[in-house]
């Protein structure tokens, strides 16, 4: 290698600029630490975009690098939050129990705190038993490790039976469907041992944090810059490197990389089984900022947002995909939010909350159509980057390869 | 007895007994009758129905209606009231006899319990009343609270029913009352054989009655009819049974966390407890200390420990005891049981697999058109699921139109495919075609165009649910026993999917499209090199899975309710179907829709109350499945496979 990493790929660098950047004004105009224009509300919504972005990142490299459109990572986000919500919810409730019980004229056993605790969890889906789920959840380290761990595994393993038989292309994104909605019925479930559709709630408070929201809200806003700084060099190191080429080539051929003797299957599984974990750790900071977590958050619909908002960011870019997320969620949240003025057409009024979503459904679809490059492109316009003349010719004879229209020089 | 007999008699000889009229009879029982309780008024009772005087019900339905009075002079009379004071009338012609003031009268009112006692008395009569309706009525009553004071009157009464249906009801009420109040052993055995013959709820809980037990708890096991003996650790925990021996009184609670927890802190002195310091007490073995110190100085109760739990078990039988004293009786009965059981079970499965031969028709229907588009173009649409949304409310809007609705329902059926084939086949020409070499994107794009759809249908029709009405003769259910029925829109949804099998099969085996359509599957460019217009086929097998979703619509419609979300609860199970299918194939998805259907049905019958496990469990069995057929049960073989 004669250039070095920043060098080659000049992008990864500006971005961690912008990042910083952004990251400093936020900071300058927060509540806790500068002078106060951004509501604390607000800090947290650009920290949970930042969260977005770090599994849009994830769900670039697995879709836009290696051709697997994946419709479970949401999944994996949300057992992230799981994980570390009941570490947080488990100290919280401790915290609270064991307050109430020192007033109490004999001292606690630890039997008695437990069952307290166990009954405050559970209470609400008429239980007080800890299930053996919840065996670690006193200790963050263990459950900080779970918050990687379990995407991981669950990841590693589906991937192992999906990638070993050979499930590819459209097949692969429905099982992945399959296995998303398997996970949120199960976790809807009472029985499931995380209080069913209820979910774990009152994560935004740091247990042993005296703190208030406006500081946390800034903890966590640096956090989940910090984790989308790193998670961007991770990505973009692993595409520049040998590793990067053949994900490419599976994507662009599978057959072929797999005749020039590379353990396609291994390459597809480390890729899969990696992103669920950068997803994990993006879950586990996201939903101490939303303060609930429930099952309703890993229905496959939110999977297939996330897809959404890598292609109208522009696949195949790891800046795309971030511009996607932040692109998407932030509009979404004004149009949705009832800020947008509604139209008033004279025989009609479009009101906003209502067409927003049949807008996004239509843009999408133009997007898909006209610009299969995303938001990315207009970088490539402003580059004055052209696409090769190569007169229509598929890059690759696969049907999820990179045509000719989304190359570029 | 002896009322039953007479009882009998006076039904079957109305005037047989030498008539006197029902006034004198009173007048003999004066007192009783002016003030009857639940013991006396029986002997009026046997005496008026001993008598077989025809007025005798009118006057038993009066008296238990309160509407008999007592007159100063001391006659029993009919009265209603009239202006300020009564018209009277006659008890035995029902003459008017004039009226009278209000303190001349005095009302004789029954209380509760001759009141139940008369209505046992009237039931009689009603059972061979002309009408049909009081007959049955009898019969209803009869059937509720069952009692052994019906059976003779009852029995007496078949010969004379003249309808056939309530004599057959008759009858099988004898027999379950014969099984359970009969005179001797012999007959209610046959009773009871009778009663095993039936799979109806009214026999089974003939027959739990019968064998139904109480628990007992004594040193020795009693001389009684004795059901079954637990034995303590075997039949039982010793837990469990140390707490019945609780509940019976016969053993001292034992002591939990909180009484001892309780007890030490009624117990501090300056400080400690017992001398253990209260600081001490957080750990369990230090409260066990302190506590049995407290109990060593008589402060407290002693703990109970697991040797005298032990003990105290060894000391008692635990049993359960029949109610029913004639062991022949309850042995019969249980053998009757596990027979009708057996026999439940039979119809259980039948009924079960009638289940899942449904779901699998709905899910045939729904995912047939996914099938033929996945298989012939390679394209996941995954608007799919609004088109089945987009049939049903096209049947909502005709139904508002055309309020007949088996007319509407006639119109609704091609309207809703001629609605879902238009969209189909314009989705087709103005998105789909562009992306065939992307399928992947296409997924993306018709998803677009599905939460497009569903917002808009949102904004059109509101979120509530709409309702589709089937036609009156799709109402109902055909009941084949207890055990098996099945309604009739789910029989019309099977023979519906069974017309589109059929269907779909002649169009792809018998016609030109189907020939094209077959070629065009298998490959596309020397179809097109051979004359077949690719562009021409696509667009047509579109528009032909979109309009079948209509009308699955329409179906599904009938039996769940119309939403702007229903689409989306069906699409990924019809993805599932598609998959253990096998694509592009008529039996395939036939294959896969019975597999799915019987699958959940079958998981939720292991587990009724969670339907949510038996989803999540079907789709992993379909996730591990995948594993040995990654091209469904059915899949397309050689060069058609594409790779």
């Amino acid at each position: 290698m004669n250039r070095s990493f920043f060098a080659q790929s000049p992008s990864v660098l500006v971005f961690l600029g912008c990042l910083g950047l952004a990251t400093l004004f936020v900071t300058v105009l927060s509540e806790a630490f500068g002078i106060g224009v951004l509501s604390t509300s607000f800090i947290k919504t650009l920290g949970k975009t930042l969260c977005l972005c770090l599994i849009a990142v994830a769900m670039d490299l697995v879709w836009g690098y290696a051709g697997i459109l994946s419709l479970g990572h949401f999944a994996f986000f949300g057992l992230g939050g799981y994980m570390i919500g009941m570490w947080l919810m488990y100290e919280r409730t401790r915290e609270i129990v064991e307050s109430s019980m020192s007033d109490a004229v004999i001292p606690p056993t630890p039997q008695e705190i437990s069952d307290a605790i166990g009954n405050q969890i559970f209470g609400v889906v008429g239980s007080s038993e800890f299930p053996l789920i919840w065996t670690f959840a006193d200790s963050l380290t263990i459950q900080l490790f779970l918050v990687v761990a379990i995407p991981g595994v669950l990841a590693g393993l589906f991937g192992w039976l999906a990638f070993r038989s050979r499930v590819t292309g459209v097949y692969l994104s429905i099982l992945t469907q399959a296995m998303t909605l398997a996970l949120s019925l199960y976790l809807f479930q009472n029985e499931s041992g995380l209080r069913g559709n209820n979910g774990l709630s009152g994560l935004q408070n740091l247990p042993g944090v005296e703190a208030g929201q406006d500081v946390v809200s800034m903890w966590f806003f640096w956090a989940s810059a910090l984790a989308l700084g790193l998670g961007y060099l991770l990505a973009a190191r692993v595409i520049s490197g040998k590793f990067g080429s053949v994900i490419r080539g599976i994507r662009d051929n599978e057959q072929r990389v797999r005749f020039l003797g590379y353990a396609v299957e291994s390459y597809k599984l480390v890729i899969f089984a990696g992103t669920a974990m950068i997803a994990g750790i993006a879950g586990a900071l996201y939903y101490p900022q939303a303060g609930i977590v429930n099952p309703a958050e890993i229905a496959p619909i939110a999977s297939i947002y996330l897809a959404v908002w890598v292609a109208i960011g522009g696949r195949g870019r790891l800046y795309g995909a971030v511009l996607g997320a932040i692109f998407v969620s932030l509009v979404s949240s004004y149009f949705t939010g009832g800020q947008a003025p509604d139209i008033n057409l004279g025989f009609y009024t479009i009101k906003w909350v209502d067409w927003w979503l049949v807008m996004l459904g239509i843009s999408f679809v133009l997007v898909t159509l006209f610009a299969p490059k995303g938001l990315g492109g207009l970088v490539d316009l402003w580059e004055d980057r052209r696409r090769p003349d190569r007169h229509g010719a598929d890059l690759g004879p696969d049907a999820g390869a990179l045509r000719e229209k989304e190359a570029v020089e | 007895m002896r009322l039953l007999c007479l009882l009998a008699l006076c039904v079957l000889l109305p005037v047989a007994v030498a008539a006197q009229d029902v006034q004198s009879i009173l007048q003999n029982h004066a007192q009783i009758v002016a003030k009857p309780s639940r013991k006396t008024v029986s002997t009026v009772i046997d005496a008026l129905v001993a008598s077989g005087l025809p007025q005798v019900p009118e006057f038993l339905e009066r008296y238990q209606a309160r509407d008999v009075f007592q007159h100063e002079d001391g006659r029993f009379v009919y009265a209603d009231s009239a202006g300020d004071g009564y018209r009277l009338r006659d008890i035995d012609t029902g003459a008017e006899m004039g009226t009278a003031p209000k303190d001349a009268l005095t009302q004789i009112k029954p209380n509760g319990g001759v009141r139940r006692v008369l209505a046992g008395a009237l039931v009689v009569f009603q059972l061979s009343a002309p009408e049909i309706e009081r007959r049955r009525t009898a019969l209803d009553a009869i059937a509720r609270k069952p009692s052994a004071d019906h059976l003779e009157p009852l029995r007496a009464t078949i010969d004379t029913e003249t309808d056939p249906a309530l004599k057959a009801r008759k009858q099988r009420l004898v027999n379950s009352l014969t099984a359970q109040y009969g005179a001797d052993t012999g007959e209610r055995i046959a009773a009871i054989e009778g009663l095993a013959q039936d799979v109806s709820v009214e026999s089974r809980a003939v027959l739990s009655r019968i064998v139904q037990t109480t628990a007992g708890i004594a040193p020795e096991l009693p001389d009684a009819n004795i059901a079954r003996v637990f034995e303590p650790g075997q039949d039982m925990t010793a837990e469990a049974a140390y707490l019945q021996l609780v509940d019976a009184g016969l053993a001292p609670a034992a002591l939990t966390s909180d009484d001892i927890r309780n007890t030490l802190a009624a117990n501090i002195d300056g400080g400690t407890v017992a001398g253990v310091p209260v600081a001490r007490l957080s750990d369990p073995s230090a409260r066990a200390q302190a506590y049995d110190a407290l109990a060593a100085s008589g402060d407290a109760p002693p703990r109970i420990t697991e040797a005298d739990k032990t003990q105290a078990i060894a000391a008692y039988r635990f049993f359960e005891t029949y109610d029913e004293p004639n062991p022949e009786v309850t042995a019969a009965a249980e053998t009757a049981l596990a027979q009708v059981q057996t026999r439940v079970a039979v119809g259980q499965t039948i009924d079960l697999t009638l289940d899942a031969l449904s779901l699998a028709s709905i899910y045939f229907l729904a995912a047939i058109g996914l099938a033929v588009t996945f298989g012939v173009m390679g394209v996941i649409n995954m608007a799919h699921g609004e088109f089945i949304m987009l049939g049903a409310y096209t049947g909502y809007v005709v139904q508002l139109f055309v309020p007949d609705y088996t007319l509407s329902l006639v119109i609704a059926l091609p309207l809703a495919f001629a609605v879902a084939f238009g969209a189909g086949v314009a989705m087709e020409r103005l998105v789909i075609r562009w992306l065939y070499h992307r399928p992947l994107e296409t997924l993306l794009a018709t998803f677009g165009i599905s939460i497009a759809l569903q917002q808009l249908a949102k904004t059109i029709f509101g979120t509530q649910a709409r309702p589709l009405t089937a036609p009156g003769w799709l109402d109902g259910a055909l009941v084949i026993n207890e055990v098996i029925q099945i309604s009739y829109i789910r029989i019309a949804i099977f023979v519906l999917a069974l017309i589109f099998l059929a269907l779909l099969l002649f169009i792809f085996k018998r016609t030109r499209l189907g020939l094209e359509v077959r070629a065009v599957t298998q490959n596309p460019k020397m179809a097109a090199s051979m004359g077949i217009n690719p562009d021409r086929i696509n667009m047509l097998t579109f528009g032909l899975g979109s309009g079948i979703a209509g009308i699955a619509g329409v179906a599904i419609g009938l039996y769940a309710q119309v939403t702007s979300e229903m689409g989306a609860n069906y699409i990924v199970q019809s993805f599932m179907t598609v998959v253990v299918g096998g694509v592009g194939n008529v039996w395939g998805t036939l294959a896969g829709a019975s597999m799915i259907g019987g699958l959940q049905k079958g998981i939720e019958w292991f587990n009724p109350s969670n339907t949510l496990a038996a989803q999540t469990y079907m789709i992993i069995f379909i996730i591990i499945f995948i594993q040995f057929r990654p091209r469904g049960i059915i899949a397309l073989k050689g060069r058609a496979a594409g790779d």
